[in-house]
């Protein structure tokens, strides 16, 4: 038994990486399902390519396996260029795959969406190919700085810039739906679409800047999980998509501090689950945890059952 | 009215509008005009809800012109006849419910940029429904029917509107909410905004309007001062329940 207490400060600091990439990912899926009510499945697709964009700048400011910029200054271009490659990805798919559908059955948006995760999917294949793309990030990090312990605990770099940057963006997000105009008419847009219109929001505005920030949170995300897990490669989005589609129904899909607290939750159940079971269980144990809370509570962690509209 | 007859706030000159095929309003003609109170009136499928959402542009029209102080209208986007001075208490009042009530008055104003006026028109509808200051930071959906119905009221008057939409103001309401919300009604119109109000209960959209309107399968069928069209006997006996022949006063009937 103590050796699994022993472990746990490092499954924990584990847990909580992996649940703010999970969490990142779900915002996307549940913002625009509460506006839209369509599952976007080509959001895994749009964090593949933030991680692509990521790669592409760490490559481009590589030169003989050296950075040729200030290691923090590349982790942000990174970082921002990816947000902002995948934001434009969002905004144009929505505007030529999702918009001519607005007022089409629902199952043809779903079915578009799933068009557009297979047309992504082999864009980068046909552009990018099949191989896996590694990040050099060895020049990145000082060596004395690549990990810390604390205890028996270790603290790796990367891990903690990865949380500091996910809790930064979902702290970012919250002011901005409390307190801006823009994010507060976002809540009305996806509480009552029709009254908003009424209130004179532009509702169309409205679901690009939501297409624009979950899809650079998916873009930020899959940068992050490159400079994690070193590797990039197309078929990416598949397993973190899944991923973050699961934290957003656990915390209540529609719910942005559900999918929140969802993807954390997620993370850190996977992680976990590693300690105490064989890691090949790790999934098993998410997605157990995902069925006792819907039957427990259908409308997930957060989720409010609202009546339906008359 | 008899020698200058002011602008028009709102005006439909014959208009027609279509659900796909099928023709919902023929040949639609009515003015409101500032500082009134018009309703109109009529029975389930009479083209009341399409009537309001001809204004709105939701529902788009195949003949005829849709006015706000004269300007044409019929054709733009819902939103850019908001900005024109149009407000709407939807029916069922659609409040946003996990928004606060000072949020939901916010949106009220979401198309105005002049802060510190919004701040004190805010305190304004507080002065007008202290129940709502109480309740300020509360969700919309916990609020009372009737603390929704005076929510609704407040944020659309929010936006100083030229002119206030009302649709179906008793819809889902308690008889005793029912007459307080018409004394509000009645109150806001006699502060000065104008309000064309569309209701099925007409004694009661009568005791508070200046003109009305009726509406029959998608016609306006007559039209009159509220007070005389109380007393009709088309109205008595179509709208109103009355059993007592009134003597029929006038009223200009339209075939």
């Amino acid at each position: 038994m103590n050796i699994y207490l022993e472990q746990l400060p490092q499954q924990l600091i584990n847990g909580l990486t992996l649940g703010g990439v999970y969490a990142l990912i779900a915002i996307g899926y549940t913002m625009v399902y509460g506006i839209l009510g369509m599952l976007n499945f080509a959001h895994g697709e749009i964090y593949m390519i933030g991680g692509f964009t990521g790669w592409w700048v760490l490559h481009l400011l590589t030169r003989n396996n050296q950075v040729i910029m200030n290691s923090a200054l590349v982790i942000s271009l990174m970082i921002v260029l990816a947000m902002a490659v995948s934001g434009l990805v969002g905004i144009l798919t929505e505007r030529f795959a999702y918009r001519p559908l607005r007022n089409a059955p629902r199952i043809n948006l779903l079915l578009s969406a799933l068009g557009v995760s297979i047309f992504l999917q082999n864009l980068v294949l046909t552009y990018q190919g099949a191989k896996v793309r590694v990040f050099h990030i060895a020049s990145l990090i000082p060596q004395d700085l690549r990990v810390f312990h604390v205890g028996s605990t270790v603290f790796s770099f990367m891990r903690v810039m990865v949380i500091s940057v996910t809790f930064l963006l979902m702290a970012l997000l919250t002011v901005v739906i409390k307190k801006t105009k823009v994010g507060k008419a976002m809540r009305a847009t996806a509480q009552d679409i029709e009254a908003a219109t009424f209130m004179g929001i532009d509702v169309d505005r409205i679901v690009v800047v939501v297409f624009l920030i979950g899809s650079a949170l998916g873009g930020a995300a899959g940068t992050m999980v490159g400079l994690l897990f070193t590797q990039v490669d197309y078929y990416v989005g598949f397993q973190a998509g899944l991923k973050g589609f699961t934290a957003a129904v656990l915390g209540g899909i529609g719910s942005i501090y559900g999918a929140m607290l969802g993807g954390i939750l997620l993370g850190l159940a996977e992680s976990l689950a590693v300690t105490f079971l064989p890691s090949a269980y790790k999934d098993v144990v998410a997605f157990t945890i995902l069925i006792i809370i819907l039957i427990i509570r259908p409308q997930g962690l957060m989720g409010e059952k609202i009546p339906e509209k008359v | 009215m008899t020698e200058m007859t002011p602008t028009p706030i709102l005006e439909f000159e014959n208009v027609d509008t279509y659900y796909g095929n099928i023709q919902v309003l023929y040949d639609i003609n009515f003015k409101v005009y500032p500082g009134e109170l018009v309703c109109l009136l009529g029975g389930n499928a009479s083209g009341k809800s399409t009537t309001l959402k001809t204004i709105l542009g939701v529902c788009k029209i195949k003949k005829g012109t849709v006015k706000l102080r004269n300007e044409r209208v019929n054709g733009l986007p819902t939103k850019k006849i908001i900005a024109r001075g149009v407000a709407i208490v939807p029916e069922n009042r659609r409040i946003f419910p996990r928004m606060t009530v000072l949020e939901n008055l916010e949106m009220g104003a979401y198309l105005r940029s002049d802060k510190n006026q919004v701040k004190e028109d805010i305190e304004k509808i507080f002065e007008l429904f202290p129940r709502l200051k109480e309740r300020i930071n509360q969700a919309g959906v916990t609020l009372s029917g009737g603390e929704q119905q005076m929510l609704a009221m407040g944020r659309a008057l929010l936006s100083n509107p030229d002119i206030l939409l009302m649709d179906e103001p008793s819809m889902g309401l308690s008889p005793r909410l029912v007459d307080q919300q018409f004394e509000l009604i009645e109150k806001v119109n006699r502060q000065g905004t104008t309000i064309f109000m569309v209701e099925q209960n007409a004694n009661m959209a009568l005791s508070i309007a200046h003109r009305g309107y009726v509406l029959q399968t998608g016609s306006i069928v007559l039209t009159d001062t509220a007070q005389r069209l109380l007393n009709n006997t088309m109205m008595q006996e179509a709208y109103l329940g009355g059993t007592e022949a009134c003597e029929t006063s006038g009223g200009t009937k339209i075939p």
